[in-house]
C-alpha cells in the first residue's frame, strides 16, 4: 500500500518536472519568437487611442481603413468621453486622446506634473445639431433663446413659438467634450466672462444614443449632438447667431463656409511629439484619405475650412 | 513517511472519540490546529478587508469634508466641472429612489410571501418558487435596459414630463429587491413552528386571523431581516438607476408628483465620473466623500436593522 503510494508520488513528480520543462521552453521560444518579430516590422505594439465619443466612429473608421495602408500598425480605439481620453493620457495609458473640445488649461498642468506635453492636433470639424421631437412645432431658434433654455430662464414652449408645454432639457454627462463646448459657446454665448451653468433639472445622458432616444420620444424634448449622430428620428433646428441673423441649417457646408454658428474643431492629443510610427498615422489621418472618411460619416473635412 | 504516521493518528483519534470524547478533545492533533487556525483567519479577513476598505475610503474622501467648506458641501447644487460640489441633490435623490422602492416592494414582497408560505397549494409553490429564483438572476443592467426601453415611455404617458423619472428608477429597483424580500420572508414563515397555527386554528381563530395575529408576529425578525436586505441591494444598485432616472441633479419640490421628476443618485454620480477625474484631484476626493456618505447611510441601517431584530427577538423570547 505504501510503496504504491510512493510509486504513484514519484510518477507525479516525474509528470510535474516534464511540464516545467516544457513550459520553460515554450516561453523562450516565444520571447525568442518575439523578439523576431520586433526586429523584422517594428514595434508590434497596438497604438492606443481613446476619448471622445464624439469622434469614436470617425476613429474606428481610421483606424478600419488604416489597416489596409499598413497592415502591421495596430490601433486599439475605445470612447468614453473627451474629458476621459484625456485624463488617461495623463495617466499614461494611451497614445492618442481624441477630444471634442480643447483641452483645458489645468488638464495641461496635470500632464506637465506628469512629465507629458501635450500636442494638438485638428482631425476634423463638427456641426453640432440642435434637436427636437417631429411633433414640435418650433423649427427656429436663436442662440440668445438656446442659452435662455437651457440656464432655466425660458422654461415653456410657449415663449419661443412653441405649444403651453414645459420644456425637457436632454445633455450629455459633464465629461463629454460637446458638453462643454455647449456650455461655453451655447450656455455663455461664448463670453468667458459668463459663469452661467446648464439649468439643475437638465438630464444627464451617459450617451449620445441617450440623448437622441429622449428626443425621438418625448415631444418636449430639446438636446444636442454631432450631427454625424442625428438619425430621422429627431428634428434638427435651424440656429442663427442673433435674432437679426439668418437661420442656419447645420451640414457639411454650412459648417465648412461658416455661417452655420456651432461647427467646431475636432482633436487628437498625444504624449509629447509623436513616435514615427503615429506621426504617419496622423499624417495619414489629416490627408486626403482620412479627411475623405471624415466627409462620408458627416463630419466636415479639415482642408475645406 | 510521517504524513502516513499522522494520519492513522487522527484515524485512532477518530475512532476513539466515539467511544470516549471527552478524553481526546484535550489531545488535539496537529491537523485540527491548522483547520481551526484556516478558519479563524478566514473569520478575521473579513474584519480586516471591511477595515482596509473603509481605511481607503477614509484617505481618498476626507480631503473633500476638510478642503471644503460643509455649508458648500452640503449645498444644493453639483456641477463639479465649474467646483460647484453640493451633495445634497445626490443624497435626496438616492433617498427618493430607495424610498419609492421600499413603498413598492415591501407590501408587494411580504404579500407575495405569505401567499406562497401559508396559502397556495403546493403544485402553485412549485412552479412559482424556481420563477421567482430566475427573477433574482436577471443581471441588473438588463432590468435597467427593459426600464428606458418599456417602463419610461408608460411613465411618460401619465403626464411627467419625461419618463426618465424616480418612480422609474423605484420600479426598478423594487423588482430587484423582490425575490431577496420574497425567498427570505418565506424561509422566516418557514421557521414557525407547526403546533402555532394548529394551536391558533383549535381555539377557533380563522386562516387570516392565524396569518395576522399569529403567523406573521412570530417569523417578524426574519421578515424584518429580508426587508433590510432588500432595502440594501436597493440604495446600492446604480447602472440600472443611472439608465432610467434621467441624472438631473435637481431637488424636487415636496408633493404628489415627487416621484416624478429625475433625479440623480449618488452611486450613478460616481459611476459617470470617475472616468474623468484627474487622480488626486478635488472632484476625485469628492467622489470618494460620496462613497464614504453611501458607507455611512448603509451602515446605519444595518445598525437600525440590528437593533430592531435584536429587539423584537428578545422580547419574543421573553414571551415564550
Amino acid at each position: 500500500m505504501i510503496e504504491t503510494d510512493d510509486k504513484a508520488r514519484r510518477g507525479t513528480a516525474w509528470i510535474a518536472a516534464l511540464l516545467a520543462a516544457l513550459l520553460a521552453l515554450a516561453a523562450l521560444t516565444g520571447c525568442a519568437s518575439r523578439a523576431a518579430g520586433d526586429t523584422a516590422r517594428g514595434a508590434a505594439r497596438a497604438i492606443q487611442n481613446k476619448g471622445s465619443d464624439t469622434l469614436v466612429n470617425v476613429a474606428l473608421a481610421w483606424a478600419e481603413a488604416y489597416q489596409k495602408v499598413a497592415p502591421d500598425v495596430a490601433i486599439a480605439v475605445t470612447g468614453g468621453g473627451s474629458g476621459t481620453g484625456i485624463a488617461a493620457l495623463i495617466n499614461g495609458t494611451v497614445d492618442i486622446a481624441n477630444a471634442s473640445r480643447e483641452i483645458k488649461s489645468d488638464e495641461i498642468a496635470a500632464a506637465r506634473a506628469q512629465g507629458i506635453e501635450p500636442v494638438e492636433f485638428v482631425v476634423a470639424i463638427d456641426a453640432l445639431a440642435i434637436i427636437v421631437n417631429h411633433h414640435n412645432p418650433v423649427d427656429r431658434l436663436t442662440l440668445p433663446q438656446l442659452a435662455d433654455i437651457f440656464t432655466g430662464r425660458i422654461t415653456n414652449w410657449k415663449e419661443v413659438g412653441g405649444r403651453d408645454a414645459p420644456i425637457v432639457l436632454v445633455s450629455r454627462e459633464s465629461n463629454s467634450g460637446t458638453h462643454v463646448y455647449f456650455l461655453e459657446e451655447v450656455v455663455r454665448l461664448g463670453d468667458p466672462n459668463n459663469r452661467d451653468i446648464f439649468a439643475a433639472h437638465t438630464l444627464m445622458m451617459p450617451s449620445s444614443v441617450g440623448i437622441t432616444s429622449e428626443v425621438s420620444r418625448n415631444p418636449n424634448a430639446i438636446g444636442y449632438d454631432g450631427l454625424g449622430y442625428v438619425t430621422a428620428e429627431e428634428k434638427v433646428i435651424a440656429v442663427a447667431r442673433d435674432a437679426s441673423s439668418p437661420y442656419v441649417l447645420p451640414a457639411v457646408e454650412t459648417a465648412a463656409d461658416g455661417s452655420y454658428p456651432l461647427a467646431r474643431n475636432l482633436f487628437m492629443y498625444t504624449a509629447g511629439q509623436p513616435s514615427d510610427e503615429i506621426a504617419a498615422y496622423l499624417d495619414w489621418i489629416r490627408g486626403p484619405e482620412g479627411q475623405a472618411i471624415v466627409k462620408a460619416l458627416g463630419f466636415v473635412p479639415v482642408t475645406e475650412n | 513517511m510521517a504524513n502516513l504516521n499522522d494520519f492513522a493518528k487522527a484515524r485512532t483519534a477518530q475512532i476513539a472519540l466515539r467511544v470516549r470524547p471527552m478524553g481526546v478533545w484535550l489531545r488535539r492533533g496537529r491537523l485540527e490546529t491548522l483547520i481551526e487556525l484556516l478558519i479563524r483567519l478566514s473569520g478575521v479577513s473579513t474584519i480586516v478587508i471591511v477595515g482596509l476598505i473603509f481605511l481607503f475610503l477614509l484617505r481618498e474622501g476626507l480631503p473633500a469634508f476638510l478642503d471644503i467648506p460643509l455649508r458648500q458641501l452640503f449645498g444644493s447644487r453639483w456641477y463639479p466641472i465649474e467646483g460647484f460640489y453640493g451633495i445634497w441633490p445626490l443624497l435626496v435623490g438616492s433617498l427618493v429612489v430607495t424610498a419609492g422602492a421600499i413603498v413598492i416592494a415591501v407590501p408587494l414582497g411580504l404579500t407575495t410571501a405569505v401567499y406562497l408560505g401559508e396559502i397556495a397549494p403546493v403544485w402553485q409553490r412549485e412552479i412559482l418558487k424556481p420563477l421567482i429564483e430566475v427573477l433574482a438572476g436577471i443581471p441588473s443592467i438588463v432590468l435597467g435596459f427593459l426600464g428606458w426601453v418599456a417602463l419610461a415611455p408608460i411613465i411618460q404617458s401619465l403626464g411627467a414630463p419625461t419618463g426618465l423619472t424616480a418612480l422609474t428608477g423605484s420600479l426598478i429597483l423594487a423588482y430587484m429587491a423582490l425575490p431577496t424580500i420574497i425567498s427570505i420572508s418565506e424561509d422566516a414563515l418557514y421557521a414557525v413552528p407547526k403546533e402555532y397555527r394548529d394551536g391558533a386554528l383549535a381555539i377557533g381563530a380563522t386562516q387570516w386571523q392565524t396569518i395576522w395575529r399569529v403567523v406573521l408576529p412570530a417569523a417578524r425578525s426574519g421578515l424584518a431581516m429580508a426587508v433590510m436586505l432588500g432595502i440594501g441591494r436597493a440604495i446600492g444598485e446604480t447602472m440600472a438607476v443611472m439608465m432610467v432616472t434621467g441624472n438631473a441633479a435637481f431637488i424636487p419640490d415636496l408633493g404628489l408628483d415627487l416621484p416624478l421628476h429625475p433625479v440623480r443618485t449618488m452611486t450613478a454620480t460616481i459611476a459617470a465620473e470617475m472616468g474623468e477625474v484627474a487622480q488626486g484631484s478635488l472632484h476625485y476626493n469628492v467622489l470618494f466623500g460620496i462613497g464614504i456618505v453611501l458607507f455611512v447611510v448603509t451602515f446605519a441601517i444595518n445598525l437600525v436593522a440590528g437593533r430592531l431584530v435584536g429587539s423584537v427577538v428578545r422580547r419574543r423570547g421573553g414571551q415564550l
